[in-house]
């Protein structure tokens, strides 16, 4: 009993330990956003490689999420013979939840498992050593560009995936599950508000902060070789993702007290 | 480490010697700011650099150079962004002048026309000659070496401390190595230090050491296990 206390007392300060270190590493890296002068040649290399790069998984995920949320839906709403709230149910649900919530796993998965694997690789060789020992901060070099390429490339990259999604389900509806295309997008058009499309683009701004944060922390902490390297990007897409499925929960409710659905 | 003290002087070329896991590294890291010991003050031009802040200790990094013991060059770049970094980083020179700086610090070390290979592609005797290149394009006054000949064959290495007396000579530095490597100690060496059970066990010229009859020195220096078992296969 006093060791399984004590293994739960060791987790927990842990835990806080952890948190208490990303707390400053928060701190110390939108400090430098701020106050430090941007390298730009940076934000614009890691934006290709997050932004322009994550664009066929992000689109073919957004299609297909689309695509099979309509086909759901329309079984559903086809026995009470409510086919024309197939449109709004979909756009609404990619706009608020899907788009920004697969958006960000894919993210995860594809970005910040590289970002991980990237810096968890630098410190086990010595690299990030060598980068403050040419009097360099490794957070002004290594997360702050990658933290602005974010921060630009999310909502973008989620609004794609809205609007992927959105058509694949009506192309998917109006040719395969028969509902009538004008029905179809009249419904969605009088039914998806501006305030929908605002939502997960909010969302998927403080998404990609969270997969930066999570994925260079761990980065940052890895030790033990290549073994290390593999753990702490296991870890980092896995923390990166449930983090971003609970802070989900919160900022929803957060964003309907700011801004009441009904 | 347990009540080090040491001193280095300008333009001297210290060796610090002593058996695997003395400490060696962790010295050459905590004079560089890179660890931080849990007690004690490290000095550099008189200023206590021990409780600085990251951020703080950047501008004494600057006056210092370090070759890491596995080169630690940046993987994703060239030989020329490599070595460019400092340069690159601290804004200040046109890309032109950049380029002409790059070429002639690979000069100095023996790789002229190299700027566009990638670290992998090296071996590793040039890694080591592009780490001191990197180390030294930005005139630093105080070089680290840290084990510059360990896993090269004898004909580099002796490559390296010549390349190494030749940095010392030509930049007018102040230079620390750490190294078992006794030929590579008395080659680049103005003083050896030896470091024992955490602290300084001894000091002297190369030519003091080579003389000395302690059998802790003696040992090492002629590589003579005695407190270690001997594998029976």
């Amino acid at each position: 009993m006093v060791k399984f206390s004590r293994g739960i007392g060791a987790k927990t300060l842990l835990f806080i330990n952890e948190l208490g270190a990303m707390g400053f590493l928060v701190f110390e890296t939108f400090t430098m956003l701020i106050f430090k002068r941007p390298r730009w040649y940076l934000m614009f290399y890691h934006s290709y490689r997050f932004g322009v790069r994550s664009q066929p998984v992000i689109l073919l995920t957004g299609a297909f999420v689309g695509m099979v949320f309509a086909a759901q839906m329309f079984w559903q709403l086809h026995k009470v013979r409510l086919d024309h709230g197939v449109g709004p149910v979909v756009a609404v649900a990619m706009c608020r939840e899907l788009g920004p919530t697969i958006c960000a796993l894919m993210i995860a998965g594809r970005v910040g498992a590289a970002i991980t694997a990237e810096i968890a690789t630098m410190k086990v060789t010595e690299q990030i050593d060598a980068l403050r020992a040419l009097a360099t901060h490794p957070v002004d070099y290594l997360i702050v560009p990658r933290l602005a390429a974010i921060m630009v490339c999310m909502p973008i990259l989620t609004a794609e995936a809205m609007a992927m999604g959105i058509v694949a389900g009506f192309l998917l509806s109006s040719n395969v599950l028969g509902i009538d295309p004008y029905y179809y997008m009249e419904n969605t058009y009088r039914f998806t508000e501006a305030l929908d499309v605002y939502t997960g683009l909010i969302k998927a701004f403080f998404f990609g902060i969270i997969i930066v944060f999570v994925s260079c922390y761990k980065g940052l902490t890895a030790s033990g070789g290549a073994e290390g390297v593999g753990r702490a990007t296991t870890n980092a897409v896995v923390t990166s993702s449930i983090t971003v499925i609970i802070f989900n929960f919160f900022i929803t409710f957060l964003l309907n007290a700011f801004f009441p659905k009904i | 480490m347990r009540g080090l003290d040491l001193t280095v002087n300008d333009d001297e070329s210290l060796v610090l010697i002593g058996r695997s896991g003395t400490g060696k590294s962790v010295t050459l890291k905590s004079i560089i700011g890179l660890l931080k010991p849990d007690k004690g003050e490290v000095l550099i031009d008189g200023e206590n650099i021990v409780s600085m802040k990251e951020k703080k200790l950047i501008p004494f990094r600057r006056k210092m150079g370090m070759l890491f013991q596995n080169a630690a060059l940046f993987d994703s770049m060239s030989v020329e962004e490599n070595v460019a970094f400092s340069l690159r980083e601290d804004r200040r020179m046109k890309d032109k002048e950049i380029k002409e700086k790059v070429a002639e610090a690979l000069e100095a070390v023996d790789l002229a026309g190299q700027q566009s290979k990638m670290p992998a592609e090296l071996s590793g005797g040039m890694k080591k000659r592009v780490g001191l290149a990197r180390a030294v394009i930005g005139h630093p006054k105080i070089m680290l070496y840290d084990e510059p000949t360990a896993g090269l064959d004898p004909i580099v290495a002796d490559s390296i401390n010549k390349l190494i007396v030749r940095v010392c000579e030509k930049y007018k530095v102040t230079a620390i190595t750490v190294t078992h490597d006794m030929t590579s100690a008395y080659a680049i060496a103005d003083r050896i230090a030896m470091l024992y059970n955490g602290q300084i066990y001894f000091q002297g010229t190369p030519e003091e050491i080579q003389k000395s009859s302690d059998p802790i020195i003696y040992d090492f220096v002629n590589g003579i296990s005695r407190d270690l078992p001997v594998l029976e296969l």
